[in-house]
């Protein structure tokens, strides 16, 4: 308990996460208004309409996750860190889950925001969350926000560098997976098992919170053969495996 | 109360510790001194658990710095000043170095007011001065009350007002009966300031004992004296038992000040040539011990 107060004072205490939390929340809210507010009566708003902006501001998160761990390491207060809390596995952990914490907040936030702005502008589409794939939809989005914000963290540890983790992070996100789709005839197998391709497989199932609208009117499905909750699974662990890494490193760095 | 045995890092194939063993004890204030780059910061850094030494190990009241419980309270410690968040307060920022090994919130204003900041202590630490970003580092070393305070380089940069400050805190300190090592690459300012020294030089031990003995044995006095009758002026000064090296047709005479060779060389009816008393600096006696053991030389340009 004591770590995660000392990372919560850590985080909260700069400005950084504020700013980044404000920008998530406006950049996907901006988005999902311009979408829903074009919504008519041959592409009706829905549920998952609601919530095509989030990778917007899912990049945000991973962006605040990174910095939350680079910075400290081009300030030093890493190794004040390690100073005060040898045990740096779990001075590590104990920042991993506070950050982890934060977006799941921020993305929860972000999410019922969108939602919330969509029954404004569209009073009369079926947005109810009235199905298990509705509330997963929408509720997922800050499960997944965290889930991609220990993959930042992990990444953040490893290359400590702010500008090398955000572009890596970045590009990997918003271009690398969908190119890797371009590979002529193994491609489209091995996108199925990328990890934000099976992260949106997770929020979007088959197309359920979509329903009356149709699919190819909507955001592309995933491709992931897995159902929602093994999705949910194997990005988590994918996210495990890659904090694990991260934190054998740190331990046996010099710091 | 701190004991490095055999303490050895390495870099690829530089050396940057090599085989360093020496004890830093209790109620003392211990200079650790060695020129840039002869591995003072990286010995620190192993002392504190933040590197790992290649070979050897250090202790702190006889364990290792990692199975320390709540290390902070044992060992304080300002390695760099600049190891600050700059858009956190220095409050904040000593709160959660506080938080981490359970000291109490009031603790922070006790340290703030002990180093002088409590009227800056909302404001950013980046936008301190120097001085202030010292005064903040030493604060936290302080935070846990501890027993034994490590210092790199503290007065680096600092104006005459604030070295002296840090001086006096050293003696409070060590006065109080703790463990002080504090690292510099100026004599100068460790004898002023450490009552015994650790040196090293390339990451080796040279010297471990007390600051008068390094002070008295590195600026021995001496006197150049020329004399067309050198045999008589030699006989004359072993008569007294007084020592001397020869070089050059002139002497080197140690242990007498010019005064008494020049009153020596007139009741011996000898003439004189020359008489120069040779008042080696503490800097040019530290940079003739540690000459060899220095990592950068400049470049000497070589005769065609």
């Amino acid at each position: 308990m004591t770590l995660l107060a000392v990372e919560r004072i850590k985080l909260l205490t700069t400005r950084s996460p504020w700013w980044c939390a404000l920008v998530a929340l406006v950049v996907t809210a901006g988005f999902t208004a311009l979408v829903v507010g074009n919504a008519d009566e041959e592409f009706p708003a829905t549920v998952a309409s609601t919530q095509f902006g989030y990778s917007f501001g899912l990049a945000v998160i991973m962006v605040l996750a990174a910095l939350a761990v680079t910075t400290e390491y081009r300030f030093g207060t890493i190794r004040t860190t390690f100073q005060a809390v040898p045990n740096r596995a779990a001075a590590l952990l104990a920042k991993t889950t506070v950050i982890a914490v934060l977006s799941l907040i921020i993305g929860e936030i972000t999410a019922f925001v969108c939602w919330g702005i969509s029954l404004l502008l569209q009073p009369g589409a079926d947005l109810a969350l009235n199905s298990t794939a509705d509330w997963i939809n929408v509720a997922g989005v800050g499960v997944v926000y965290a889930v991609a914000s220990v993959i930042a963290v992990a990444v953040g540890i490893l290359v400590r560098h702010s500008a090398g983790a955000i572009s890596l992070l970045l590009i990997y996100n918003l271009a690398v997976e969908s190119l890797i789709q371009l590979i002529p005839s193994i491609g489209d197998d091995i996108y199925k098992w990328l990890p934000f391709n099976v992260a949106n497989k997770f929020l979007t199932g088959a197309g359920e919170s979509n329903a009356g609208r149709m699919a190819e009117a909507g955001a592309p499905l995933s491709s992931s053969p897995l159902s929602p909750g093994w999705a949910l699974a194997y990005f988590a662990a994918f996210a495990a495996v890659l904090l694990t890494i991260a934190i054998t490193t740190a331990k046996r760095r010099d710091a | 109360m701190i004991e490095a045995t055999g303490l050895t890092k390495r870099y690829g194939p530089t050396l940057a510790v090599d085989d360093l063993s020496f004890s830093v004890s209790a109620g003392r204030v211990t200079g650790f001194l060695g020129p840039n780059g002869a591995g003072k910061s990286t010995t620190m850094r192993m002392m504190l658990g933040l590197d790992r030494p290649t070979a050897g190990d250090v202790r702190i009241g006889n364990r290792h710095y990692d199975e320390l419980d709540h290390p902070l309270r044992t060992v304080g410690a300002l390695l760099e000043a600049g190891w600050v968040h700059p858009n956190r307060s220095a409050r904040n920022h000593l709160r959660w170095i506080a938080r981490s090994n359970d000291i109490p919130d009031r603790r922070v204003d006790e340290v703030l007011g002990l180093v002088g900041l409590t009227s800056v202590a909302g404001k950013r630490a980046g936008g301190y001065s120097l001085g202030m970003q010292q005064r903040l580092g030493i604060a936290g070393a302080l935070l846990g009350d501890p027993e034994v305070l490590l210092f790199d380089e503290p007065v680096n940069g600092l104006d005459p007002e604030g070295i002296h400050w840090i001086r006096e805190l050293m003696h409070t300190l060590a006065g109080e009966g703790r463990t002080v090592f504090v690292s510099s690459h100026l004599l100068s300012e460790m004898a002023q300031t450490a009552q015994d020294l650790v040196v090293i030089g390339r990451g080796k031990l040279i010297y471990q004992g007390t600051t008068d003995d390094f002070v008295a044995s590195a600026t021995a006095r001496t006197v150049r004296v020329r004399s067309p009758q050198l045999p008589e002026l030699k006989q004359a000064l072993t008569r007294r038992e007084v020592s001397f090296d020869e070089s050059d047709g002139a002497l080197t005479v140690s242990g007498m000040d010019s005064d008494a060779v020049g009153e020596l060389a007139f009741a011996a009816g000898v003439t004189l040539h020359e008489l120069a008393p040779q008042r080696g600096s503490l800097e040019q006696a530290f940079m003739q011990l540690t000459g060899e053991a220095v990592e950068f030389h400049t470049g000497e340009p070589t005769p065609d």
